[in-house]
Formats: C-alpha cells, structure tokens, sequence
C-alpha cells in the first residue's frame, strides 16, 4: 500500500513536472515567435525612412509645384526667392561648380595617393599613413567650413587679389581636401585586390613598377576606382557645411569660380534658418530644391552600385 | 652595329627606370597633400582657439561679448543628444543587424532592405534634416526640440550602425554557434546568450564611430531648429537645445575677428570628443580582438 501511494505520489510529481517543462516550453516557444517578428519591425524601420524621405519630398514638392510651374523652376534661370523668383539654374550650377572643383582636387590627388600605398608603399607605411589620411574624413564639415573661410580663402587671395571672401574656389578645394580619402581609400581597396599574379607576370617581361601600374593594375581595377570617384562626387554634391560658410549665399548662375555663388544644399540651410513660416511658398521650395538634390546623389550612388556590380573582374 | 642596338636599349630601359622613379616621388607627393592639410588644419585650429580655451569658456553659456561666450550650452546639449541617438539607433540598429544575419529568407525582401541600407547611406544628411522637420517637427508636433532633433540623427546614423552591427555578428565563428545549437539551444537562446555576447566589441567599436559622425553632423539639426542662444540646459526631451556643431557655425558666421577665435575653441573642444570617443573605440577593438 505504502508503496503504492509511494509510487503514485511519485507519479504524480513526474507528471507535475512534464506539464511543467511543457508551460515553459510553450512560454520560450512563444519567445521564439514573437522575437523575429519583433527584429522585422526594426527591419522595416530603415524601409520606412526611405519611404518617408520619398513621400515628404514628393507631397511638399507637389505642394510647391501648385504655386510655381515645374517648367519655370527647372528652366528659369533666376533664384531670388523672397521676390517670387524660382529659377532653381543658379542653385544647381553652383553645386556643379562646386563637385566641378572639388573633384579636380579630389581624384587625381586620391588616385595618385592610392597607387603610392597600394604600389609603392611598404606594409609598415601603408598602416601608418591610410588610418590618417581616413581621418580627414572623419573631421566635422564644420570645422572645414572654418578652414576654408578663415585660412584658405586668405591664402588663396595672396594669389588672386580679386577673390571675395565668399567664393566658390576655396568651398569646392576645401569640398575635394575632404572626399581625397574617399577615392583614396576605396581605390586602394580596388588595387589591393588585383592578384598579385598578374602584377608577377608583368614583371617577368621586364615591366617597370610604373608600367605594371598603368597597364595591368589600373586597368584590372577600373571599376572600383570608377565606383570610388562616383561616390565621392555623390558626396560633394550633398556636402552642406563648407559650401554655407565658404562659398556664400549668392545664386549666381556662373562658371568663374572666384565669384559668390549658393549650392542647392547652401540655400535648404538659408532658408530653414531664416524666419520662414510653415506652408509659404519658400517653405516648400525647401523641398523642391531637396528633391532635386536627393534624384542628384541618388542617380549618382545607383550608377557607383551598377560599375561595381556589373563590372566587376573576378579573380 | 650590335652595340649600338645595345646602347639603344640600355639608354631607353634607364629612361624607363628613371620615369618610374619621378612619378613614385610625385606620387609619394601627392599622399603627403592630404596629410599636410591634415596638419594645416589642427595647426590652425588649435593657434586661432587655444587662447579663448580656458575652464570658464567651458562652463559659460553663450554670451552677446568674446570674451564672456562659452560652450556649456553646447557641450552639454550634445552630450544629451548622443544619449537619444544611441538608445535609437543602437537598438534598431542591432535588431536589424541580427534580423538580416540570423533570421531573414533569402529572398527579393532580404535584398530589397539590404539596398535600401546601402542607398540611405548615401542620401545627404541634409535631406534627413529635411525628413526631420515634417515628421518630427510638425507631425508629430515635437517642435524645435531635442527629441526632434535626436530622432532624426538617429535615423541618419542608422545605416552605419546596421553595417557595423552585420560585420560584428557575421564574424562570429560557426563552430560556437553549432556548439551552442549542439547543447539543445533554441534559436534566440543562441543568439542572446552566445552570438550578442561575442559580437558586443564590434558593436560597440561601429556604434562609437557612427555616433562620432552624429556628434560632428550640423546641417541636419539646423533644418530641424536646433537654437542658437540657448540660456539654460535642456531639462526634458521637448526642452529646446543646441549643440556644439551649431554653436560653432553661429560663431563663425559672425564679422568681427574675435569670434572666429571663440569658434576655434568650440572645434577645439569638439575635436577633443571626438579624438576621446575614437580612442575609446580603437581601445575596445584592441581589447576583445584576439579574444575568439
């Protein structure tokens, strides 16, 4: 008898426990559901900026091309605002001058800076030197905006008396001093990767380093060195902070790049710290400009990603 | 006549050599450009800056007269932005990271929100100063705040930290993962008890770097009102507030020579959180990097 209830009260427990462990299972089981759909969410939060980005950008633009023709913004050629004038012309060709400059500081000195640690440089040099030239990418724009306006447009004005204090030369080669590592760095990695093989076997036929580098490692690295300087140039077109404080806040649909001129993104930063108020015409002109702005940079990062897809050599 | 050919030769392969030679050292040049502006750069900031720097410049409110301006509005402001920003960002940011290495099909979705991260990483801040200002700003009624201007910097980091976050957790070895899944582990057991733990140092490493950015970033919190004269500390997430970025850009802005010296100060004292947040950085990174 004892035995048997002994048995029955173990019985009992064991069966306790089973029901037990199954709660719990069911418990961590439920864990297990609700988590992934809980990362999706977080997921989802990146889609949602970039559909929120198209959807402020589209509504207030529509709202801005209600009052302003698309045809007079994109084809007027004059950009005074507060007088009723919205030619975005000058704002675009200011940009262009800008990336204009800022890439012929950038690429040859990236490019040739990128051939010197990926070919010439010795390994002990190489990790010196590509930590720091990155951290000129990691300086604030600010600080180069600062740069730019109180030391080099006075140096630049030693050399050409009529330079303003405001102009596009100082902005756009302070702009290039900034994406150097840019192309640098992603072009370094470009060359990195052509095998060493092919550099080998030009080599055994006698080539000189310099040779190797023109007509074996370039050409096998071509599309990432094309992707880099495209990304670079996506970069300058959206860079805010040096143009504002550099290049001044004049529209001025002009390629003399000792003149004042704006940048689209110099102008969204005008007027937002200007008194603008909320549902203006300049208020949506914000994001008109921004509009244009964002196909800009968008079209130029869709063709860095396409180069690099498409021809990409593998080896 | 042999010879002569010989002499050919040997004249054309120094001149080879000799070309290789001047374009290494014009090369070897062009590198130094960079580096030489690197140092222009601090020389200059640290000569404009280093004779208003002083423990009063740190602890003053802004102020009508030079001599009387400080950073405090600022520092602080940024301090309390950066907290926002992380607990946003790092958050979704890892959740995304672990979603797209641990749990996401391979299929046209997966893709669709790995381009997408890739084409919000070139987007120009601006343009989420922009985002900023509908959503946060008037939408969602915020104002001119700190929260409005915490979330939308948290979204313009986001992409960095979810690259980061990707890397630390693919980089975890398979074999502790399959040892975890060998022990009976579930799914989300192995993840927060095994791949977290031993992805933390990356994390850590790409979220201070990505915050860095944030900390420098102006033009996205003048779109979305960050002030300029700020009195008073923020107390609240909807309290107004600046930042050091702006502080220094307002001063720049200004026409009297002083100022430019009050501006040199903010980048130095900016530059210094920066150098300290690097630091910290790089110290984590050597710290757990031969640790798996």
């Amino acid at each position: 008898m004892d035995k048997g209830l002994q048995s029955e009260g173990k019985m009992i427990d064991v069966q306790q426990m089973i029901e037990r462990n199954k709660n719990k299972k069911s418990f961590g089981e439920r864990i297990e559901k609700i988590i992934p759909f809980f990362l999706l969410l977080c997921a989802a939060v990146s889609v949602l900026t970039t559909v929120g980005i198209l959807f402020t950008l589209l509504r207030e633009s529509i709202g801005f091309f209600s009052n302003v023709s698309l045809i007079d913004f994109y084809t007027g050629t004059s950009w005074s605002p507060w007088s009723g004038e919205y030619g975005v012309a000058p704002l675009i060709g200011g940009t262009l001058l800008i990336t204009l400059i800022a890439t012929l500081v950038a690429v040859p000195l990236g490019l040739m800076s990128a051939i010197f640690l990926s070919e010439y440089a010795n390994d002990k040099v190489r990790r010196v030197i590509k930590p720091v030239l990155e951290v000129l990418a990691g300086i604030p724009t600010v600080v180069y905006g600062y740069f730019a306006l109180t030391f080099i447009t006075p140096m630049f004005q030693a050399f050409i008396p009529d330079l303003g204090i405001f102009n596009a030369l100082s902005g756009g080669f302070v702009v290039g001093i900034m994406i150097i590592p840019m192309v640098a760095s992603l072009s370094e990695d470009a060359m990195n990767s052509v095998p060493n093989a092919l550099r080998e076997g030009a080599y055994g036929l006698g080539a000189t380093k310099l040779e190797v580098v023109f007509k074996v490692v370039l050409p096998a690295a071509l599309s990432g060195i094309i992707a880099s300087i495209v990304l670079a140039i996506s970069r300058a077109i959206g860079e805010t902070m040096i143009v504002t404080i550099a290049a001044g806040a004049t529209p001025n649909l002009t390629f003399n790049p000792t003149e004042s001129i704006q940048t689209m993104t110099a102008f969204i930063v005008q007027a937002a710290t200007g008194d603008t108020t909320f549902g203006s015409t300049i208020y949506y002109s914000l994001y008109a400009v921004g509009m244009t702005l964002f196909v800009f940079t968008l079209v130029m990062n869709l063709i860095a990603q396409y180069i690099s897809r498409k021809f990409r050599e593998e080896y | 006549m042999l010879g002569q050919n010989e002499q050919n030769i040997k004249k054309r392969m120094e001149g080879r050599v000799a070309f290789n030679k001047i374009l290494m050292v014009l090369f070897g040049m062009a590198t130094a450009v960079g580096l030489v502006f690197l140092v222009l750069l601090f020389y200059r900031v640290l000569t404009q800056g280093i004779g208003y720097l002083s423990l009063d410049y740190i602890m003053n409110f802004p102020a009508p007269y030079p001599e009387k301006a400080g950073i405090y509005a600022g520092l602080i402001g940024s301090v309390f932005l950066m907290i926002i920003v992380a607990i946003f960002s790092v958050i979704i940011g890892v959740a995304t990271a672990i979603y797209l290495e641990e749990y996401a099909a391979k299929n046209k979705f997966t893709d669709f929100i790995r381009v997408n991260i890739q084409n919000l990483a070139g987007v120009p801040s601006i343009v989420f100063g922009l985002l900023g200002l509908t959503f946060f700003v008037y939408m969602f009624n915020f104002g001119y705040t700190l929260i409005a201007g915490g979330l939308t910097m948290a979204l313009l980091i986001l992409p960095v930290i979810v690259v980061a976050a990707q890397e630390a957790v693919r980089s975890v070895p398979a074999e502790i993962k399959e040892a975890s899944y060998g022990m009976g582990a579930s799914k989300w057991q192995t993840i927060a008890r095994v791949i977290l733990p031993a992805a933390i140092p990356g994390i850590l490493t790409g979220a201070i770097i990505a915050l860095s950015r944030a900390i420098g970033e102006t033009a996205p919190l003048i779109i979305v009102g960050a002030a300029t004269a700020i009195y008073t500390l923020p107390d609240s997430l909807l309290a107004k507030y600046t930042v050091m970025p702006i502080q220094i850009y307002n001063w720049t802005g200004r026409p009297q020579e002083e100022w430019q010296y009050v501006a040199g100060a903010g980048i130095i004292v900016l530059l210094a959180v920066l150098l300290l947040m690097n630091s910290i950085a790089v110290l984590i990174r050597n710290k757990y990097q031969r640790r798996l």
